[in-house]
């Protein structure tokens, strides 16, 4: 499986692994999706550190996990992901959804 | 000028070959020793070259995405990807960042930046009925060169 989700009281974690592309990009979307909507969670973390690969696929699943957030009134975080990737994600100027931990070891980099 | 080392690949334009496609070109120059960051570039600019042939080039047809990779000395290295799709009909406007013909949302329509901030060239070649030739061009730096 490409994502193990974790559902708490207020949060759903989804911890992402492996190369996210167009080509598994759709089943992670319905995955993590499924599990929004079953739980109405205030947080949606969205867990990199088992990622090797991301190309703007992976951008396009995080704005559209996004607006799905704010469509609730939630919101999203993005944690440990690895230097490479947040490299795509500061190009798309979606890091400020970096979690503050993640944030910190960006700006030593 | 002639490459010093080159490969030609193709392979059907389904989705499940993008990973392929990009694993065997940052295979092909692993011999020049890059460093985990430039093959990491190459691998992503690649991907969005083909997945662009995919999603756009064929649609939901399968057609064939060609890829021809050429190492020049000082190990400049070529790229080339290539499909006979639709081909676009204003690469200027196809090039615009956040610019995406996908009306779900589930696209970013970065993938010319990231292919031009990513690689040292980027050059776009279409016609429309005939299909999109996308050149990438990056000079390894690192280590032995």
């Amino acid at each position: 499986m490409p994502v193990d989700i974790d559902i708490d009281d207020t949060s759903v974690t989804a911890y992402i692994s492996g190369d996210v592309d167009h080509h598994s990009a759709g089943a992670l979307r319905e995955k993590i999706d499924r599990a929004v909507e079953m739980s109405y969670p205030e947080v949606l973390i969205l867990d990199f550190g088992g990622v090797t690969f991301m190309d703007s696929s992976g951008i396009g699943l995080v704005m559209g996990r996004w607006k799905l957030m704010r469509d609730i009134s939630g919101k999203v975080v993005i944690q440990n992901a690895p230097k490479y990737i947040s490299k795509v994600m500061r190009m798309a100027g979606i890091e400020k959804l970096l979690s503050d931990q993640d944030k910190k070891e960006e700006s030593l980099v | 000028m002639k490459p010093i080392n080159e490969m030609k690949l193709s392979f059907e334009s389904r989705s499940c070959n993008e990973a392929f496609g990009r694993s065997a070109v940052a295979s092909f120059i692993a011999v020049l020793d890059p460093t985990v960051e430039e093959i990491s570039d190459i691998k992503t600019a690649v991907s969005e070259a083909v997945t662009n042939c995919i999603v756009h080039g064929y649609k939901e047809n399968i057609g064939t995405v060609y890829i021809h990779v050429k190492i020049f000395e000082g190990a400049r290295v070529v790229i080339t990807i290539r499909d006979r799709g639709c081909g676009i009909p204003n690469v200027k406007k196809a090039m615009e960042p956040l610019f995406t013909t996908c009306e779900t949302g589930e696209r970013a329509g970065l993938g010319f930046s990231i292919m031009d901030s990513f690689m040292d060239k980027l050059k776009v070649r279409s016609k429309e009925g005939k299909g999109t030739t996308v050149t990438l061009e990056k000079t390894i730096v690192s280590k032995g060169n």
